[in-house]
């Protein structure tokens, strides 16, 4: 079910991310401001761009089990969360990077979005241990979606109030004026985001994938452990059990 | 801001770049030993299919015994 496209999807990825690399390198200049320090930002900006637009998905399919009581949108959200989580920690190391070569600290706590991020971060950390404390599937995938959903509409709250903060002296890339890149930049910027975006999605088709073998093999085992097999229940998990 | 010049900013610019490679690698290692274990279960689950085939086929020549020795009496 979930392993449908996962070929191309990854070709596509690697692709993409090869040819972001390279656009970052040897087509987009150098920025006058920053100089070499700003290639960071390709980098950076679309994980934390991708890993935003990951916990809100991750809410969308929390309403979707919630509405429908389908396993499957359990997982979806599961997953999304847990590869956002991913890339949140890699935009919160590669913006510390930025920071240090940038500021001269690896840390702004007067920083609004700095610090929003960490929030929400800090949130979506709390997903995993929570739905490790229930054992009870069905109540574990209900609670586990409105934590979902209420996490997932406070990420563009978050970042409608860290754009209404006065000051900040974390750069703007996304502004209603269209921001400030000349051409090669925004192009580079543009399929640096296109590429994170089809690398998340490759990464968690085949966790889906991944995850959805492993229960049909538990299934099975189970159905064939009847009477001849010492079958052990998995434990106790975070990730869904069944779909 | 002044620009850092390339000598002090390449290092900073590799180690993010060198992060974001290393986390995805330490994911699709850790998928690969996921499928490694699916892999094994597959495996197991072959065993215990065998053993199941096996043992019905056992029962059935002893099913089949009894009454080829019940035909050689009569």
């Amino acid at each position: 079910m979930f392993a449908r496209g996962l070929k191309p999807l990854s070709l596509a990825s690697v692709v993409l991310i090869v040819g972001a690399f390279a656009l970052v390198f040897f087509y987009a200049p150098n920025d006058a401001d920053q100089g070499f320090i700003q290639k960071i930002f390709y980098l950076h900006v679309p994980l934390a761009i991708v890993a935003l637009c990951g916990f809100v998905a991750g809410g969308v399919w929390g309403i979707q089990y919630l509405r429908t009581g389908d396993r499957a949108h359990d997982l979806r959200s599961y997953v999304a969360i847990h590869l956002s989580l991913i890339l949140a920690v890699a935009a919160l190391i590669t913006g510390s990077i930025w920071a240090k070569a940038a500021w001269g600290h690896w840390w702004v706590c007067e920083e609004p979005t700095l610090v929003s991020f960490l929030i929400v971060f800090l949130l979506y950390a709390c997903y995993q241990p929570l739905r490790f404390a229930i054992e009870d599937p069905g109540r574990q995938a209900r609670t586990a979606a409105v934590f979902a959903i209420t996490a997932g509409a406070f990420v563009p709250l978050n970042f409608l109030a860290v754009r209404l903060a006065e000051s900040f002296t974390h750069p703007r890339v996304l502004s209603a004026t269209g921001g400030s890149m000349p051409g090669e930049m925004r192009l580079t910027f543009m399929v640096s985001v296109l590429a994170m975006a089809v690398l998340f999605v490759t990464l968690w088709k085949y966790e889906l994938a991944s995850k959805q073998a492993s229960m049909q093999l538990r299934a099975l085992r189970r159905r064939l452990a009847d009477d001849d097999d010492p079958w052990v229940p998995a434990g106790r998990s975070a990730a869904p059990q069944q779909i | 801001m002044p620009a850092l010049p390339l000598d002090d900013a390449g290092p900073y610019v590799a180690a993010a770049y060198l992060v974001f490679l290393a986390l995805i690698l330490i994911y699709v290692a850790i998928m690969a030993s996921k499928l490694v274990r699916i892999g094994r279960e597959v495996g197991e689950i072959n065993e215990l299919l065998d053993r199941r085939d096996r043992r019905a086929e056992a029962r059935d020549d002893d099913d089949r015994e009894p009454a080829a020795e019940e035909s050689v009496s009569r």
